[in-house]
């Protein structure tokens, strides 16, 4: 029997749950897909090129783009639009929803984004080059293209939705706060659905790439498979990825009234920040926004089955977190940490929601996925109970906690519930 | 560049701002809104490949020019006939 939590005892309309989930990843396209190849312990981290930069590695999605969208449409909008269109109308056919009598002036939209914006003013400043950088030929899309809500506008364009759509732009936090901002709108009844998560279309901006290589925070390796490697004390920084993962959310009364799938509920979540620097992250405001979400939640550590860490493969970031994990597990001998970004590195936006999503099957299969390319742990991320290189089945699954964290000092926990 | 020329380089911007339309059938005389889902934005866009592409400047007031095949010929021909086909 699963323990009580705290928001088990709210009332129906005051519980929210994921009713389908639709997805972009560099290793796979649906969560099933996705599920698989990371249980198989197969990356989705290739070779990559890109202006300036040259020769690198990245999470590349391949989708088919004109599934949903028209080639006008891609012309016209943004890589960011064309996953979180991909990944919200996945959930949406997904969701059992009859989507043509859904009155879509009560569907809401959120969608975090570390960065939006980038991809096409680099694109512009590249094109006018040739015109010495006169400003004539710089185009009109760039406005609509950069605007911060553009990746949410493009899904409401796409499917019709009348109801508010912005973005959250919480650096690599912004995935778990795209779920979390859908959650606190249905508990205020200010939609009735929200499609909720993340984008990603970093690999598309040369100056991320850049700048983590500036900061000495790029990975690299011979054999891309293997760059991504979280825990590890080979790691030598971040793989950029580009992603999108949108839920369907709905509230817990909504949800039974229409006898839909209930793949999870979400019952805490917690977002606060370091205020101590730009870029190292600060495990004690990490270890407090953990116990924010469990005492929220009205859980224990012990209760917690998975942790979906965040670790993205920088030297101190891992440790860090780790730090961070120590603090707020130590004393659980059941709950079993793994990472996500070492088979598919960091999909920025979208890897709060994307990371979640994989462990969500665990459920059901009751296996937590493992952290791959841990060949040699390093002793400052040694934590019990990290599943590394394989598997392992679990007695049983009732509690996930994903952590996801940026830049800026932000973090961010969620916590959600087999249902 | 001949009528025909321009006639050409106008499919092809066409083709690229329009991607999904089948522009085989395309009546000069038509206008291409009739015939196609353009809206001002694409207009702009017609504008700005032609500008890109040969330098031709068409100010906002002249605009209406484009309004069909037939219609933007005519009004490219004096800008373009010193322009050499590439």
């Amino acid at each position: 029997m699963i323990a009580i939590d705290k928001t088990s005892q709210l009332p129906d309309d005051q519980r929210v749950v994921m009713t389908a989930v639709g997805l972009t990843s560099p290793n796979g396209n649906n969560l099933e897909e996705y599920r698989a190849n990371l249980l198989a312990g197969k990356s989705g981290v290739k070779d990559y090129e890109i202006r300036y930069v040259g020769k690198t590695l990245a999470g590349i999605c391949n989708f088919e783009s004109t599934k949903y969208q028209t080639k006008k449409d891609i012309r016209r909008g943004t890589r960011a639009g064309a996953v979180g269109v991909w990944a919200a109308q996945e959930a949406v056919a997904r969701s059992g929803l009859d989507w043509s009598n859904v009155d879509r002036s009560r569907v809401g939209i959120y969608v975090g984004v570390t960065e939006h914006g980038n991809v096409e003013t680099e694109n512009e400043i590249h094109s006018i080059k040739a015109f010495d950088y006169d400003t004539q030929y710089w185009s009109h899309h760039h406005n609509p293209r950069t605007v911060a809500n553009n990746p949410a506008g493009e899904i409401a364009l796409n499917m019709g939705i009348t109801g508010p759509h912005y973005t959250i732009g919480a650096a690599c936090a912004a995935g778990n706060a795209g779920i979390i901002q859908g959650v606190q709108m249905l508990r205020l009844h200010e939609c009735d659905i929200a499609i909720a998560g993340g984008v990603s279309e970093s690999i598309h901006t040369f100056g991320i790439f850049a700048s983590f290589k500036s900061q000495g925070a790029l990975a690299s390796h011979s054999d891309p498979s293997q760059a991504s490697r979280p825990f590890d004390r080979d790691r030598n920084g971040i793989v950029v990825s580009e992603g999108s993962c949108m839920y369907v959310l709905e509230r817990l009364s909504d949800a039974k009234a229409r006898n839909a799938p209930i793949i999870a509920e979400i019952v805490s979540y917690a977002i606060n920040t370091d205020a101590t620097d730009f870029v190292l992250p600060n495990p004690e405001r990490q270890a407090q926004c953990i116990a924010m979400a469990l005492a929220r939640g009205g859980l224990a550590a012990d209760q917690i089955d998975i942790v979906s860490t965040h670790a993205t493969g920088t030297s101190s970031g891992d440790s860090q977190e780790c730090d961070a994990l120590r603090r707020a597990f130590g004393s659980s001998n059941r709950t079993r940490f793994n990472n996500t970004k070492s088979f598919i590195g960091h999909t920025m936006g979208a890897a709060g929601a994307l990371e979640l999503a994989g462990n969500l099957p665990a459920f059901q299969d009751r296996v937590c996925h493992a952290t791959i390319n841990v060949e040699n742990l390093d002793p400052d991320c040694a934590l019990n109970g990290l599943v590394v290189q394989e598997p392992q089945e679990l007695s049983r699954v009732d509690y996930i906690l994903n952590n996801s964290f940026g830049m800026l000092g932000i973090n961010s926990v969620l916590i959600v519930r087999r249902f | 560049m001949t009528p025909a020329e321009i006639r050409d380089e106008i499919l092809d911007i066409l083709s690229e701002i329009a991607p999904d339309e089948d522009l085989s059938d395309l009546e000069d005389a038509k206008s291409f809104r009739e015939q196609m889902e353009l809206d001002s934005m694409d207009f702009l866009d017609i504008v700005m490949e032609l500008r890109k592409r040969h330098r031709v400047q068409i100010p906002e007031d002249e605009y209406t020019n484009l309004a069909s095949m037939a219609s933007t010929v005519s009004y490219l021909e004096p800008k373009m006939k010193d322009i050499i086909k590439a």
